[in-house]
């Protein structure tokens, strides 16, 4: 007797998506958030090349015969009170901003990622560790433990994102630890370890992929809270120094001169919140289409 | 409930233990001799040997942390740098406009974001609702202190309704409590909404439709009683975010609470100060914390019985 053995039909292979395809369908169908994702792609271009875009030296320039002159044809966002172009500044900084909001993230979600997959593959002691560095980095609200870091490290913008990296460790490493927790005790992670798979290979290889979603989703989320505690760290004189174009640091300076040339304000303002709220939406947008329990109704 | 209290307290004490140790070590790790910089620059060797041994600074570590923790225990912080006063005074000044300040921010931010977030709910998918999420999505995109910034241009510099600085009369408290609750009000009113929409799906909800009762009464009486229990808890997580919110919102308003003095005393490196309002900020929030915890596990017996 022969079997008799049916291809699979090519309409069938169509209908297997790849978890890449899948994303892809269900991001796109958020408008808001795709917005948001090509905003954020801008904003990337212009940190890259904001000084061949910035029509006048951010640091160096002074138009003395212009001190605190609104918005014009020559100066768009106008002129700050030392006579330095604010458009050409908000470019530059848009490079400080985005580089301190990914940078710390980023370094806080590769040593968390690693210590919540430390904590949730080993439990016992690793794990007793892990979570209870993780309370007591909890047990002080954001900004002030940046505060405290800033004030043992000394002011400027490295420090800052030194800080802010620390702060979003114990995040990470929860919410790691929490996915390795769940994964581990699927049949295929049983299935890889009795095939002989070390440790190592089993963490890094089957555990890591199944917690990266969750982390890219939430990286992009904190980067929108990480750029505004670095901007409140440059405002309140802690993070970058003036002459730098850093947002908070130049909210800071206009502060002197809200009275008679409110525009000097508004700028930083508007670029911090446009940032921020175009990471938020993209990441509201990456959480609901990673998100297979979420009702799309 | 009694058993769960006492088990909370007693995993908190390593926590505890542990940010004494950290705050401890702050002096430290801070650049520079501690001695030097509680003696002044103009002091001379001798002096700032006598400040050393007055401040202990002398003694081996433990006995040094020892010493630390006696004092912090009994209110004594020390001598703050600046002001020469006791720390412990200079503090006891600045914590009730900041403890009113972060009250009023609460109450009004959940007030707003519930009343926000349930019409979202209630109008799901429809302009309510994205007027709603929009603004809330907006309230937490905003920089508290660009926000505080703005409105006393409008509101005090422009219109000239309300005082610019200080904390003398309420009207004072309008404008920072709006600007510290802006982002509490936005995550409370996403929160109450998305508690909202799975409160109105459960058979309960169906059964006050199916018996003819009103709207206002399915989605008040019996809605919004059973969507407040993780909105409470919501709320008290959001207390912490209101403590560190404060530092830089009362430096925007001039406001004479531990929020700008600690930014005063780091500005200074007055670490007797720092060193203390660091404690006072995280005790405060591990205690709100263990509040929360609490109230949760005597709305919830499941997690006082795990």
């Amino acid at each position: 007797m022969t079997e008799q053995t049916t291809p699979a039909s090519p309409v069938a292979a169509q209908q297997v998506r790849t978890p890449a395809a899948e994303f892809w369908r269900q991001f796109k169908r958020q408008r808001v958030a795709l917005w948001a994702g090509g905003f954020v792609l801008l904003l990337v271009a212009v940190a890259v090349l904001a000084p061949w875009l910035a029509p006048y030296d951010a640091e160096n320039y002074f138009d003395y015969d212009a001190l605190n002159t609104p918005p014009s044809a020559a100066h768009w966002f106008g002129v700050d009170a030392l006579g330095r172009d604010i458009f050409s500044r908000i470019l530059l900084g848009t490079r400080i901003s985005l580089a301190a909001g990914f940078i710390s993230v980023a370094v806080g979600a590769v040593i968390g990622t690693g210590l919540g997959l430390l904590a949730g593959y080993y439990e016992g002691w690793w794990d007793r560790i892990v979570m209870r560095m993780s309370d007591v980095l909890f047990a002080f609200p954001g900004i002030l433990l940046a505060i405290g870091i800033v004030a043992i490290l000394g002011n400027g913008m490295v420090n800052v994102i030194v800080a802010v990296a620390v702060f979003s460790v114990p995040a990470f490493a929860r919410l790691v630890r929490g996915n390795v927790l769940a994964l581990k005790h699927q049949t295929y992670i049983e299935a890889v370890r009795s095939i002989g798979a070390t440790d190592a290979v089993i963490m890094l290889r089957h555990l890591l992929p199944g917690t990266v979603s969750s982390v890219v989703v939430y990286l992009t989320m904190r980067i929108g809270t990480s750029i505004i505690t670095a901007a409140s760290l440059s405002f309140l004189g802690l993070g970058a120094q003036p002459p730098t174009p850093e947002w908070g640091a130049m909210l800071n300076e206009a502060r002197a001169d809200m009275l008679n040339a409110p525009h000097i304000a508004l700028f930083p303002s508007l670029a911090i919140f446009v940032t921020v709220l175009a990471f938020n939406l993209l990441g509201d947008g990456l959480r609901d289409a990673l998100d297979p329990k979420l009702d799309r109704n | 409930m009694i058993h769960y209290l006492f088990r909370r307290l007693l995993g908190l004490l390593p926590t505890l233990l542990i940010v004494a140790v950290l705050v401890f070590s702050f002096v430290h790790l801070l650049p520079g001799d501690p001695a030097r910089l509680a003696a002044g620059p103009e002091a001379g060797p001798e002096t700032v040997e006598l400040v050393r041994q007055d401040l202990g600074l002398d003694l081996p570590l433990h006995q040094q942390f020892l010493r630390f923790f006696s004092h912090a225990l009994q209110g004594d912080f020390g001598t703050s740098i600046r002001s020469k006063r006791p720390v412990s005074t200079e503090i006891a000044e600045r914590f009730a406009p900041t403890l009113w300040l972060t009250v009023a921010a609460m109450v009004w931010s959940v007030l707003l974001g519930g009343v926000l977030g349930m019409v979202s709910a209630v109008w799901r998918n429809r302009w309510p609702d994205r007027l709603g999420m929009t603004l809330a999505v907006s309230g937490i995109s905003f920089p508290s202190f660009a926000l505080g910034m703005l409105l006393m241009q409008l509101f005090s510099v422009q219109l000239g309704w309300l005082p610019t600085v200080g904390a003398d009369s309420w009207r004072h408290y309008i404008l920072p409590s709006l600007t510290l609750g802006a982002g509490v009000a936005a995550v409370m009113a996403r929160f109450t909404r998305s508690s909202f929409i799975d409160i109105l799906k459960e058979d309960y909800v169906r059964t006050a439709r199916a018996k003819g009762l009103s709207e206002t009464v399915v989605v008040v009486k019996h809605g919004l009683r059973n969507a407040l229990i993780p909105v409470v808890t919501m709320m008290g997580l959001q207390f912490g975010f209101l403590l560190g919110g404060s530092i830089v919102v009362e430096v925007v308003f001039n406001w004479p609470g531990m929020g700008r003095l600690l930014v005063d005393a780091v500005d200074m490196r007055d670490y007797p100060v720092i060193q203390a309002l660091v404690l006072l900020f995280s005790l405060e929030f591990i205690l709100i914390n263990l509040v929360v915890d609490l109230l949760y596990a005597l709305i919830n017996p499941t997690i006082r019985f795990k």
